[in-house]
């Protein structure tokens, strides 16, 4: 990957300060005041420009400089570092070797981003500007091609950006994964006096914060987006529904919509066209379900966020009755590329029904977590262990929990299954937002099952009764699993209830709410025997599970779990092994995480 | 245009109409669907998932009281994948509430309670620890039980679309949520107008009206048709009668008239004067200073020479009339005519314009 970057002239290098909400919690506002004063002092304000940026997915590794065009990237910065990196960098041209990303496989620190074996293997479309341009500068975002898709649009007829869309195959990457063309042409062909387009920012799945990471470092993408899809369908009003959580996106993108009206890019005739476009920002209140197409209607007409059952689709009567097209954020970045490049270019990459790529968000017992974007197919295998560096501790993989909380796991038996909607659906799992939670064989996966399953329940709307009432016995049953208080039976009665929560349910949240069940269980039905006749918990992972006492066949003496516990119950000596006293312990799991031999029981 | 539909239900070709949902097809049929949260008189919700149905080339089950019927549907209503569903959320429902007939004023009218009998549900399936909530026992007219309340929406739409007073909403989220008025306070301490709408609407013993409780069991009650006395609106109104006494007043569209199933609070729960020991049942005539029961021809006797006197000292427009919605246009009509051409003075009045 290459980005595109635009320096002022006269200056010949420019640093890049990620102020992501991410880095922004590590002081990275500091960090670029500093920086600014620090080349004053160092007479260097004259040649070195300097730029605050939005999000380039690697947070795990934040705050981050980057020295453009050079690519010197710097991790984990603290505003005390700032000094010698513009001494020894900028004016000595040496890089400061310690702040330098230290690749945990090679021990070798890497010098630019290129090297990284992060980025490397990554394909970047959605996130092409992430974390090289200042969020809140239309002209950094013209200046790499921004707003040529919109122009483009505009001048070719409403059909003709429908077919290219078409072509695009670029499908929903909100989750359900409906083609983005074909949506467009059902809204485009229903009648009305108003017509909506709206970015649905509402993103809730634990794990995932790719839309966020687009809103904060490249909204005007996004706006874009809104504003091909606005023309296409013949939308003469938007709306960004984003969640209260995100503070700065919602800043970012009221910004940027300010900014995009001065040009005339929003408002009346814009682009100097006889079409007009607005865009509004409208902030949800905390509710997962309002993610949901109907449930985000419900919510901007100022109704409680509850969905309703389809048809009519919004695409027919949406918000305030009128004909309504949604899009995610993800979806919404591609398009200005779709635009530009042509559908049959965006169609290249990926496989044959999944085009173009996807960001993940890799989260989990992974060295290199954050969001990676790698072509639609590309293998689970690759995502974890090239982009991803392999599973942390030397630890063996165990299985990875796409979609979130609607999704599925995927056991190493399919590790190497190419990425794309239909793998992931006939696994038993979902591309869903993206979330891709990797585990290990400290993971047990009825935990993981209950995790989910304790969100969705508490994020139901409680509308229906199947998924209000269906996944609370469910979490009863898991919970009562965890505790090794479960039959057999339970667990039949635990499958055949999901089921009909699965069918029953209104909308996705509950239909899909039970997959991390269904999922695990049918993958890892013997995690859920173990605890459930054997009362172990294989992973050690629920704690009424655990005997809290050391294997001496199993232990390697190493004394790495008395050093962990934080309470001394532990006792070791040098070539001994160690020895647990169950009246201090307090069941923390410290020792457990710690012994690299899974010795303790 | 051609508004009729043709559609398969349950291998049955049937008619219906352009704008018909699948629920109003099937009931125009005579084909019956079990639902919950429906109500005619209120917008669709299609949250108790007990209306589903199968309908070919449409994915999942769709719930029939929202999908709009079109031509060619082919629809099943009672496959063993519907009820076996259907049959979960009743018994989610029972496990998670306080469902004991015996000691319910709903019993025998609870749809709920006919549900569970019609899927043949004889045993609970899910051990809940459900925690039973306080009841709102605050006001005079109804008692608000949450532990009875299926969350159906029906009170709530009521309030909402039918009465259009907003008074209460579902509040909290998934199975935390409950019916609450404004800030959560008791019902009498809310704006509530006490139309009873919800009452009327609840499906279950979760809403009952408090003077009647334990006056009479609904098949002991006679229901007795009449037009409510209050105003001259004309509500039809049923006064459920037990060993000839009123217990409580319902209503229902099918009773026709302008109400439509609706009644105000007056109306609904204003009935306490019929039986009332206070009531006048004769009329009274004050005599050596203190009022005295007396019979019809006395008082109007008295009532009728007085005025005559009145007329013929002091003139008719010494006299007033002032009448009452209470009675019906015909009487009030009565009243103006025997003014103005009786005594001949046009000082008649009527208390709602007060």
């Amino acid at each position: 990957m290459e980005p595109a970057i635009r320096i002022q002239p006269g200056k010949d290098r420019q640093v890049l300060v990620c102020r992501g909400t991410g880095c922004e919690s590590q002081k990275a506002k500091v960090i670029f005041d500093n920086l600014e004063k620090e080349l004053e002092k160092a007479g260097l304000s004259g040649s070195v420009e300097t730029k605050y940026t939005g999000c380039h997915g690697f947070c795990q590794q934040g705050p981050t400089i980057m020295v453009m065009p050079a690519g010197t990237f710097y991790c984990n910065v603290t505003p005390d570092d700032v000094a010698e990196i513009v001494q020894t960098d900028l004016k000595g041209g040496q890089p400061v070797e310690r702040l330098l990303f230290l690749d945990p496989k090679t021990k070798d620190r890497v010098l630019t981003f290129r090297d990284m074996r992060y980025f490397n293997p990554q394909r970047r479309i959605v996130l092409r500007n992430c974390g090289f341009i200042n969020p809140e500068d239309i002209e950094d975002y013209i200046a790499v091609g921004g707003y040529d898709g919109a122009k483009k649009a505009l001048s070719m007829t409403q059909q003709q950006v429908i077919d290219n869309m078409k072509a695009s195959g670029l499908r929903g990457r909100g989750g359900a994964g409906f083609p983005t063309g074909m949506k467009w042409e059902f809204a485009n062909r229903s009648v009305a006096d108003q017509k909506y387009i709206i970015c649905n920012a509402d993103e809730g799945d634990p794990g995932a914060f790719m839309d966020r990471a687009v809103l904060e470092g490249d909204p005007h993408s996004v706006l874009e987006g809104l504003i091909i899809g606005g023309y296409a369908i013949g939308a003469t009003k938007s709306y960004i529904y984003v969640r209260a959580e995100y503070p700065m996106a919602y800043e970012r993108a009221i910004i940027a919509i300010d900014q995009a009206k001065k040009k005339g890019y929003l408002g009346k005739n814009i682009f100097g066209s006889s079409h007009d476009f607005e865009i509004k920002v409208k902030l949800g209140a905390g509710a997962f379900v309002c993610g949901e197409e109907t449930a985000l209607i419900a919510s901007i007409e100022g109704k409680r966020g509850m969905p309703m059952p389809r048809p009519p689709f919004p695409a027919v009567k949406g918000v305030f009755g009128k004909p309504t097209n949604i899009n995610n954020v993800e979806t919404l970045a591609n398009i200005p590329v779709v635009m530009t490049k042509g559908g049959e270019w965006f169609a290249s990459v990926g496989t044959e029904k999944s085009k173009g790529t996807k960001v993940f968000a890799l989260a989990g017992k992974i060295t290199y977590s954050g969001l990676v974007e790698v072509p639609m197919g590309t293998p689970l295998r690759e995502i974890i262990e090239e982009v991803g560096g392999g599973i942390l501790n030397k630890r063996k993989f165990k299985a990875a929990q796409t979609g979130g909380p609607s999704g599925g796991c995927i056991p190493a038996a399919h590790f190497d299954v190419p990425m794309d909607y239909e793998n992931l659906t006939q696994l038993g799992a979902i591309m869903g937002s993206g979330g891709l939670i990797v585990t290990d064989e400290t993971t047990c996966m009825v935990d993981m099952a209950k995790f989910f399953l304790t969100f969705t329940q508490k994020e139901s709307c409680g509308k229906c009764v199947p998924c209000r009432l269906g996944t609370k016995k469910m979490l009863e049953i898991l919970t009562d699993v965890t505790k090794g208080k479960a039959t057999l039976e339970d667990l039949d009665q635990l499958v055949a209830l999901a089921e009909d929560v699965k069918n029953g349910s209104l909308c996705g949240l509950g239909q899909t709410a039970p997959n991390p069940v269904l999922s695990t269980v049918r993958y890892f039905r013997d995690e859920y025997e173990a605890h459930i006749l054997k009362k172990e918990c294989p992973a050690r992972v629920c704690v009424r599970l655990i005997k809290f006492q050391v294997n001496p066949d199993k232990c390697k003496k190493c004394g790495q779990c008395a050093s962990a516990c934080p309470v001394e119950a532990i006792t070791w000596k040098k070539k001994e092994a160690a020895l647990i006293d169950s009246e201090k312990c307090i069941k923390c799991r410290s020792c457990i995480l710690a012994c690299r031999y899974n010795s303790i029981d | 245009m051609d508004d009729k539909l043709t559609l398969t239900i349950n291998g049955i070709s049937v008619r219906g109409k352009k704008g018909q949902t699948v629920l109003e097809v099937c009931r125009e049929n005579s084909i019956k669907v079990p639902t919950l949260c429906f109500h005619p008189k209120m917008p669709p919700y299609g949250g108790c998932r007990l209306c589903i149905v199968e309908i070919q080339n449409m994915r999942g089950l769709p719930p029939s009281c929202t999908t709009p019927a079109t031509d060619g549907m082919n629809i099943s209503t009672h496959t063993d994948r519907l009820f076996k569903i259907r049959r979960t959320v009743l018994e989610l429902l029972l496990a998670y509430g306080d469902h004991n007939c015996l000691m319910c004023e709903k019993n025998s009218e609870c749809e709920l309670q006919n549900l569970v009998y019609e899927h043949g549900i004889d045993t609970v399936r899910y051990k809940t620890n459900f925690v039973p909530k306080p009841l709102d026992d605050s006001s005079s007219m109804i008692v608000r039980d949450p532990n009875k309340c299926v969350l159906c929406g029906r009170c709530v739409r009521g309030c909402l679309s039918v009465q259009v007073n907003g008074v209460i909403d579902i509040a909290a989220r998934g199975s935390d949520s409950f019916i609450t008025t404004f800030n959560g306070g008791l019902l009498n301490d809310s704006n509530c107008a006490f139309c009873g709408e919800c009452v009327a609407s609840c499906p279950t013993g979760a809403l009952t009206q408090k003077q009647s409780r334990f006056k009479g069991r609904p098949w002991e009650l006679k229901k007795v048709q009449t037009t409510c006395t209050y105003c001259g609106v004309g509500c039809q109104l049923e006064l459920n009668v037990k060993d000839n006494e009123v217990v409580k007043v319902t209503t229902d569209p099918e009773l026709g008239g302008p109400n439509q199933g609706s009644l105000c609070v007056k109306g609904r729960f204003g009935n306490d004067f019929i039986n009332h020991p206070d009531r006048l049942k004769v009329p009274l005539v004050k005599k050596n200073g203190h009022l005295q029961e007396s019979t019809w021809d006395e008082a109007l006797k008295i009532v009728a020479d007085k005025m005559g006197s009145i007329k013929k000292t002091s003139g008719p427009d010494s006299l007033a009339f002032f009448s009452s919605a209470r009675t019906t246009n015909e009487e009030n009509y009565l009243v103006s005519k025997f003014a103005r051409a009786v005594i001949g003075t046009n000082n008649v009045d009527h208390c709602a314009r007060l």
